[in-house]
């Protein structure tokens, strides 16, 4: 039966064939073409993984977003707190040296008020000296002719003396 | 709308197969000397042939070189030369004997068959089933060379399906670090079955050719994988045949294991051989038969009984042409997987081995 004996012209153009088949799809098909699409697949894959983090990563910032505002509020509020504490130590520091500065102030005043009036004081009675002097001197001069009007002056000048302190 | 449509096209179709089969009744009364000769029939249709048939004649033949090395040396002529009985430089085509649908050389008086290169339809349709996967392969390769990693569309998509079942599905799951060295020859072999396998079923050139369904072109395929198994083999599948791992009774001092093993190196190819042979050939054979049916019935009870078995035979043969396409596929794939298996259990590593022993 001729379906069962292999012809020999038939299998030779069938290795031929088959040889060259592989030869070239070997060589240049498929390589290429496995190549190509395990490319594709990782590029792929690399795509969904990439995708799946930005979205995760998306949905972490909004949490992270929140976590920031809230610190940042926090923050703000101590930040807030604080400056108020500052500002009421600042006051009070500032009262109080605005006294101990006053209170200098009049001190060195009064002192030198004292010392004032001391020094007018001892000016006073220098002058009076001196007119006194200018005065006896004057006395002495013009009227020492004279015993009594010397006396009279010199009460005059005494009781004058005496109303004037 | 669509229903009108079917009916129409249902219609036309049963009016094809009556004109059909009336024209066939017509010729068949022209020629009822000649008594029908169903086996004949069958063998002419499934066999190889010199020269290929032109759809609705009986006569005219597409012309194939004939290439014979005989006692003259080379002879180079085409088929149509030694057409219908006729001879060429002392060669023709037997019509009986050894060599009935051969061609011989007839060298005094003697028919002697010489060494016979032909392209006959079968050497045709291998070359043309090569060049249309090669075709395929190149605009898959093409595709991603011009559009880099963009996704395929149409045919390259459906291409590309298929190399993603049989490489990235089967391939490489069973051969693990092998497959990019058996992978090329796997495929190869897939794509060119199933080339073969559906040209097989389409009628008319260039399909036509019961390609797969002949021994020849399946034992080529199955020695190929025959050689790359056993040459690729690595010691420890020389050792797992030779000295397999067994009680001592089954391998010394008859040694029945060894003997087993030994020869189911030659049964697992012949098997190859034999399985995808005997799925195409039947597949195509059950056609040929059914529609045989309606002449049969036609030259035993008349014209109205053969016409009655047409719209059986034609529903039941395009039910089989069907199944036949599925069977194309599946015979391609098993060819593919067994090889798969077989060449990968021929790479099995002393390491691999004891580790699979120690799971």
């Amino acid at each position: 039966m001729e379906l069962f004996k292999p012809e020999f012209g038939l299998v030779f153009w069938m290795f031929v064939a088959f040889m060259c088949l592989y030869l070239i799809l070997a060589k240049y098909a498929w390589p290429f073409i496995i190549k190509s699409m395990d490319e594709r697949a990782d590029l792929i894959d690399k795509g969904v993984a990439y995708a799946q983090q930005a979205k995760s990563q998306l949905d972490n910032a909004k949490a992270e977003a929140d976590k920031i505002i809230a610190e940042a509020r926090a923050d703000q509020a101590d930040k807030l707190r604080e400056a108020e504490a500052m500002k009421a130590q600042l006051i009070e520091n500032a009262r109080s040296e605005a006294i101990v500065e006053a209170k200098k102030v009049t001190d060195a005043a009064q002192v030198s008020i004292e010392q004032m009036r001391k020094e007018s004081e001892k000016q006073l009675k220098q002058e009076v000296c001196e007119m006194a002097l200018v005065i006896a001197e004057k006395v002495i001069r013009t009227k020492m002719a004279n015993d009594a009007a010397q006396k009279e002056l010199v009460d005059k000048l005494l009781r004058e003396v005496e109303t004037n302190n | 709308m669509k229903k009108v449509l079917n009916i129409t096209i249902a219609i036309a179709i049963l009016a094809l197969m009556a004109w059909g089969y009336a024209s066939a009744a017509h010729h068949s009364e022209h020629s009822s000397s000649k008594e029908l000769d169903p086996k004949e029939i069958i063998f002419s249709h499934l066999g190889d042939a010199y020269g290929w048939e032109v759809p609705f004649s009986h006569t005219a033949r597409i012309p194939l070189p004939i290439i014979v090395i005989g006692e003259d040396g080379l002879n180079v002529f085409m088929s149509s030369k030694i057409a219908n009985g006729e001879a060429y430089n002392g060669y023709k085509i037997a019509t009986e004997g050894d060599y009935k649908d051969k061609v011989v050389q007839v060298v005094g008086g003697q028919e002697i068959r010489p060494w016979d290169f032909s392209i006959t339809k079968n050497a045709a349709g291998i070359m043309i089933a090569a060049l249309i996967v090669i075709m395929l392969a190149m605009s898959v390769r093409n595709w991603y060379k011009n559009n880099g990693m963009k996704a395929p569309r149409g045919g390259t998509a459906l291409l590309e399906l298929v190399v993603e079942f049989v490489y990235t599905d089967t391939i490489r799951p069973i051969m693990g670090k092998d497959a990019p060295k058996y992978g090329p020859y796997l495929l190869t072999a897939f794509f060119f079955i199933l080339t073969m396998n559906l040209l097989g079923l389409i009628v008319i050139f260039p399909g036509g050719a019961n390609l797969t369904g002949n021994l020849a072109v399946t034992m080529v395929m199955a020695l190929c994988t025959f050689a790359i198994t056993n040459f690729t083999g690595t010691k420890h599948y020389w050792k797992e045949i030779l000295w397999p791992d067994v009680p001592m009774a089954l391998k010394c001092p008859v040694p029945m294991m060894p003997l087993i093993e030994f020869l189911g190196i030659f049964t697992k190819p012949l098997a190859l051989m034999v399985r995808l042979f005997a799925n195409m050939l039947g597949g195509h054979m059950v056609v040929i038969v059914l529609i045989l049916l309606t002449f049969i019935f036609t030259n035993m009870y008349g014209a109205g009984v053969g016409a009655a078995t047409s719209v059986v035979s034609v529903s039941l043969a395009l039910f089989m042409l069907l199944l036949d396409t599925l069977i194309s596929f599946i015979q391609a794939y098993v060819f593919t997987l067994l090889s798969t298996i077989f060449i990968s259990m021929a790479h099995v590593h002393e390491e691999e081995a004891e580790l699979k022993e120690n799971n």
